[in-house]
């Protein structure tokens, strides 16, 4: 089971990862695991658990382009996010890492603290209810990043980006 | 078909047609890391994706201006193996410490033109749009993968057009149509999409740059000032770039210039916006003048004219950030930068400053912030128990004088 991370509107990526934690101003780089939403939610690092997934309100990842904001995601372990809109930059770097991303409004359906069970492959979400969400299916090129592993893996596998004709 | 310039400019890149909504790999032209995310690029380029070499020496900037100069010897250590590798990579531009913020930089030296794609590792990469290129920011593995292979993949955008009609009254700026945007639009409101500038023509490079660079913070993928105009005399212009009646937008957002009031954005979101006469006295203890939105030579002038031969509030400082060293070496010529001391104000080092909440002028809990830059997000400037408001450099300077929240036009002469 997974438990589900519920937060609001216009999360941005200073409340993600506050500059001032970036890989580059830490002593050790691994610790950005630390420091996901450390100030915004100072629960969540210490508690988080690999597989959880975060539920967003709109526009979820809004503001710079810090990657470091979906790594630090990545490190602790997200197994998704859900959002009804992300911001464009935050959705290209989650992608581009490997975190699957769902587009779609679930921040009524769903609390905070509750526990799921998400089948990636088929994009079912079940309930600690027992009720069943159908998530919209990725696109292909979505589906190919994950496939690799991110498009890191996916460039070194296949030499070319997703859907281009290699 | 008509075509939005996003349209316009991706079809080129693409060598053929391509219309909104689709994904596209297309070629780079400018590619652009700064300091603070230089090193984790240069190792997902070399380790991760194994490449040797970036793919086009004359196509790559490195700009140090993040945190310049360097406050820790951590930083420190990272900009000198980031100069190292410029080196070793034979890369031929590096902006170092002072030469100012990477955006503002890349126009000067002419490397960003119009109809060009120009990426950054860097949000405020829309910026490059105030001379009509495609500039979008991106996160550090799109940045290794363009340095490794000078392309990437790309939705081509819808486009969001604000349609200004009219000129601005005293003390009203392009920040002011900037936020207003902001307002109207809200956060997401052009996110995924384009959003092009129509009605600026009699803006400067500078207030396009204000423009462009606030583009993101509506969620733009690019925020693009058509190159026409006075501007256009020194940019060079590709014959298939223009304006096309009948290209589709989104959606149109009209602003009347002539009754646009100064603006203001609201701790903590870009797009909390009123206008700066709702807003009640708040007082201040910093005013904070620079970044790639509006730290320029215009901006510290128009502040000068505002504060010549006055001082600045008891219990205020004004701090004074030049987005580069062109910019300060222009003030320094013709007396703005004088004026701007000799009213109290005090310069740091052409580069990003407190923007970031890194260091040169970090914000403590509970102090107020009146900032010309583009982000009032908590945390933004240091401590997430400060306060940052978004204002034009004409609010800001007024602000500086009286030490509250001000209209420009009630200090005015």
């Amino acid at each position: 089971m997974a438990r589900i991370w519920k937060f609001g509107s216009d999360v941005n990526t200073d409340q993600i990862v506050p500059g001032r934690y970036a890989p580059y101003m830490l002593k050790n780089e691994d610790d950005l695991r630390k420091y996901p939403f450390v100030e915004a939610r100072p629960d969540f690092a210490p508690n988080v658990q690999p597989g959880d997934i975060i539920v967003g309100g709109n526009n979820f990842g809004c503001g710079s382009s810090r990657e470091y904001a979906p790594l630090a995601l990545k490190l602790v372990g997200v197994g998704a996010i859900i959002a009804p809109l992300f911001a464009r930059i935050f959705f290209r770097n989650a992608l581009n890492l490997g975190i699957p991303l769902f587009t779609i409004d679930l921040t009524e359906q769903l609390q905070d603290g509750q526990q799921v069970q998400l089948d990636l492959a088929t994009g079912v979400l079940t309930t600690d209810t027992g009720e069943q969400i159908q998530l919209p299916e990725p696109s292909l090129f979505m589906r190919e990043v994950w496939q690799a592993g991110g498009i890191v893996p996916f460039y070194r596998q296949y030499g070319r980006f997703p859907g281009e004709v290699a | 078909m008509p075509q939005t310039l996003a349209e316009q400019i991706l079809s080129h890149a693409a060598g053929r047609s391509v219309q909104a909504g689709e994904v596209v790999t297309v070629r780079v032209d400018l590619a652009m890391i700064h300091d603070s995310l230089a090193p984790g690029i240069i190792r997902l380029l070399h380790e991760d994706l194994g490449a040797e070499r970036v793919w086009d020496v004359d196509k790559v900037a490195v700009v140090i201006d993040h945190v310049a100069p360097a406050a820790t010897v951590q930083t420190a250590t990272h900009q000198a193996n980031t100069r190292k590798w410029v080196r070793e990579q034979n890369i031929t531009h590096l902006f170092d410490v002072g030469r100012g913020i990477s955006h503002q930089v890349l126009v000067e030296e002419r490397l960003a033109q119009p109809g060009m794609i120009v990426a950054g590792s860097d949000s405020h990469s829309t910026g490059y749009g105030a001379v009509g290129a495609f500039g979008t920011g991106m996160g550090s593995t799109d940045m290794a993968l363009i340095l490794a292979t000078g392309r990437t993949w790309m939705r081509v955008p819808e486009t969001v057009r604000i349609l200004a009609r009219g000129q601005f009254r005293p003390g009203v700026s392009a920040k002011d149509l900037g936020l207003y945007a902001a307002r109207v639009l809200r956060a997401d409101g052009a996110t995924y999409a384009a959003v092009e500038w129509h009605g600026v023509d009699f803006l400067s490079v500078g207030d396009r740059m204000t423009l462009a660079t606030l583009s993101i913070e509506v969620g733009g993928k690019a925020g693009i000032v058509p190159p026409t105009g006075a501007p256009a005399a020194d940019l060079r212009v590709p014959d298939w770039l223009r304006v096309e009646a009948g290209a589709t937008y989104l959606r149109t957002v009209e602003v009347d210039l002539d009754t646009l009031e100064p603006q203001i954005s609201m701790p903590p979101f870009v797009d909390n916006v009123a206008d700066l006469r709702d807003v009640g006295k708040v007082a201040v203890d910093v005013v904070y003048l620079g970044t790639c939105t509006n730290g320029r030579y215009e901006d510290m002038a128009a502040a000068a004219q505002i504060l010549r031969g006055r001082t600045i509030a008891k219990g205020t400082r004004m701090i004074v950030v030049p987005a580069s060293s062109e910019s300060l070496q222009q003030a320094a010529a013709d007396g703005t930068l004088t004026t701007l001391l000799a009213a109290g104000a005090t310069i740091g080092t052409p580069g990003c400053g407190a923007c970031i909440g890194r260091h040169m002028g970090v914000l403590a809990p509970g102090e107020v912030c009146v900032f010309t830059g583009n982000r009032n997000f908590r945390g933004r400037m240091g401590s997430p128990d400060a306060q940052i408001y978004l204002t034009s450099p004409e609010v800001a300077a007024a602000t500086a004088l009286t030490g509250y929240i001000t209209h420009p036009q009630d200090v005015m002469a």
